[in-house]
């Protein structure tokens, strides 16, 4: 800073660990909820300690699952599996068209070349929210609902992905094309042993913020599946809140947040260098 | 900007942009001219007749209650959302900027709800609020405030916003903080130096050189409170109590899915798109020219 104020230093200090202390409270009380016996956590107010059922609530979530009757006998380890699969497939599929779908738009020139950027750029004009019941339909008609396929293929396409590896491309030196060319290289060899090598921050940024994406899935997955073999572990805390007549099970619900939450903020952490870097460069 | 250098291949480049376009064609395209297609016709229940009504269905929308009041309802939402996501934000990132010495530690520990699901963060906070067990709404009840947002539209509504901002202030925060950095010091030191206190500094120099950051936020804000939020409201309120939460998102998905009213969520559909055209339109148009004092 440009001058010394210790009180205002001060001040920034009290009101950063104020900030951090009010976003992350909700999750210290889910984390204790998930800890305690069901019977601790039927009156107010409830304990703000770690109970002693850490091992037994997570245990019997992951392995037998509620027992309710909508989001029952599925077992927390088999939504997991599924949300894991899904984001796996929409981060690396969206990486992967986007990667190919650049490299063409870039160094190529072929008839409809703006026509395609225009179409892609579309894309983000369209979010899921919009078109629900024609792209239901759509999947419903090639039969892709209940699987895995369905979940994802129709997310993959993506502009904000295209966009960024096409920034990026442009800013690679024609040399190192020029030279590729004159050594024998054809297009390909070159994307693969070059191009792709040279990606590798864009690559990991993109994954932090794709995997991200899909993992968090909530409307789509909604609409999609109705095969509990299928469900992701973000929708399934909806069907355990959401129960009729009775409470939830609010220990085993909230150690499903906790789970839920987990791999995604997991890797934004581990990766938080990419991670900003992606999310201001994707949104430029 | 283009390439000097190219390679030549006639089918080459198409079949590299060909997956990208399938997809973009069947999955978003098509049904996009669906939904404008249905959004003209009048369909009986059971999808056996259909007829050609003009623009109808959007003339019964603007004339129909419900829809007006969820409009109204999704503005002051996205606004409220936007507002306060945004100011809290800004608050932190400005208090981030000045320290030196631990900043990374703070940052780590704000960035991390921008991961967790809308969802998941709607449960978290429908825990806290929860009437009989929640821990806020035990404090509130022991100041004499009967929290009840299974009973009450204005807690739910007022649940459902803390919720959305609980969630987006990290992401404005990163961007924030990014924008903060990208002011050239000299131009802060030069003020300091002319006598400027950092209240003064902060708006005369720093709060307008931040406004294309600002602006930029203020539109994905509101995208965000339009679109992401339908998993805070489905796991939360489901819309109650008595449509207190219902937000236009929140109705496509109730009028189309479970009403199973077609051209009323068709004509939905396309004002949204209408909507979301616009701010993107909005959003690249600003920020290509970008603002510069």
């Amino acid at each position: 800073m440009v001058e010394r104020r210790p009180l205002a230093t001060f001040l920034a200090h009290l009101v950063l660990i104020l900030g951090i202390v009010v976003v992350a409270f909700p999750i210290w009380v889910t984390f204790v909820a998930s800890t305690h016996h069901a019977k601790d956590i039927m009156t107010a107010p409830i304990p703000l300690w770690p109970g002693t059922q850490l091992i037994e609530n997570y245990r019997t979530l992951l392995f037998d699952g509620l027992i309710n009757p909508i989001a029952g006998g599925v077992p927390l380890w088999r939504m997991m599996t599924n949300s894991f699969i899904m984001a796996m497939i929409i981060a690396l599929g969206k990486i992967f068209v986007s990667f190919i779908a650049a490299f063409a738009i870039v160094y190529f020139r072929f008839p409809f070349r703006m026509a395609v950027f225009w179409i892609i750029f579309m894309t983000l004009m369209l979010p899921v929210e919009v078109r629900i019941v024609p792209t239901f339909k759509v999947v419903a008609d090639l039969g892709l609902l209940n699987s895995y396929a369905g979940l994802t293929i129709p997310l993959i396409a993506s502009a904000t992905a295209t966009f960024l590896f096409r920034q990026f491309f442009l800013t690679v030196p024609d040399e190192l094309a020029e030279a590729a060319r004159i050594d024998g290289a054809g297009p390909v060899k070159f994307m693969k042993d070059i191009l792709l090598p040279l990606s590798r921050t864009n690559l990991a940024a993109l994954f932090v913020i794709m995997f991200t994406f899909g993992w968090n899935q909530y409307l789509w997955p909604l609409l999609m599946t109705t095969d509990r073999q299928y469900l992701t572990v973000v929708m399934g805390i909806q069907r355990m809140i959401n129960v009729a007549d009775t409470d939830p099970q609010w220990p085993l619900v909230m150690a499903a947040v906790i789970l839920a939450m987990l791999p995604p903020v997991a890797v934004v952490l581990l990766m938080q260098r990419w991670f900003i870097k992606g999310l201001v460069e994707t949104e430029k | 900007m283009e390439k000097r250098a190219v390679f030549r291949s006639s089918w080459l480049p198409l079949a590299l942009v060909t997956p990208q376009l399938i997809i973009t064609f069947v999955f978003f395209v098509w049904p996009a001219s669906q939904a404008l297609y249905q959004s003209v016709l009048l369909e009986d229940p059971f999808g056996l007749k259909s007829q050609f009504v003009w623009f109808d269905n959007f003339t019964a929308l603007f004339r129909n209650r419900d829809y007006l009041e969820s409009f109204n309802r999704t503005a002051v939402f996205s606004l409220l959302v936007a507002g306060f996501a945004m100011g809290l934000a800004l608050l932190l990132a400005v208090m981030a900027d000045r320290i030196i010495k631990g900043a990374t530690g703070y940052k780590t520990m704000l960035v991390w709800p921008y991961a967790v699901a809308p969802a998941v963060a709607g449960a978290l906070w429908v825990f806290m609020f929860n009437p009989r067990i929640g821990i806020v709404a035990y404090v509130m009840h022991s100041i004499g405030y009967d929290w009840n947002h299974q009973i009450r539209g204005q807690d739910a509504f007022a649940l459902i916003t803390i919720a959305a901002v609980w969630k987006q202030i990290s992401y404005n925060f990163v961007f924030f903080l990014a924008g903060l950095q990208a002011i050239p010091r000299s131009l802060i030191e030069a003020a300091a130096i002319d006598g400027a206190g950092p209240a003064k500094r902060f708006w005369t120099i720093v709060f307008p050189l931040l406004s294309p950051t600002t602006f930029f936020l203020l539109v994905v804000n509101i995208v965000y409170a339009f679109f992401d939020t339908f998993g805070i409201v489905h796991a939360t309120t489901s819309g109650g109590p008595a449509k207190a939460t219902e937000i236009l998102v929140y109705k496509v998905f109730n009028d189309g899915f479970i009403g199973l009213d077609l051209g009323a969520s068709a004509a939905q559909s396309v004002i949204l798109m209408f909507i979301v055209i616009v701010l993107t339109v909005v959003q690249f148009r600003y920020i290509e020219r970008k603002v510069s004092y």
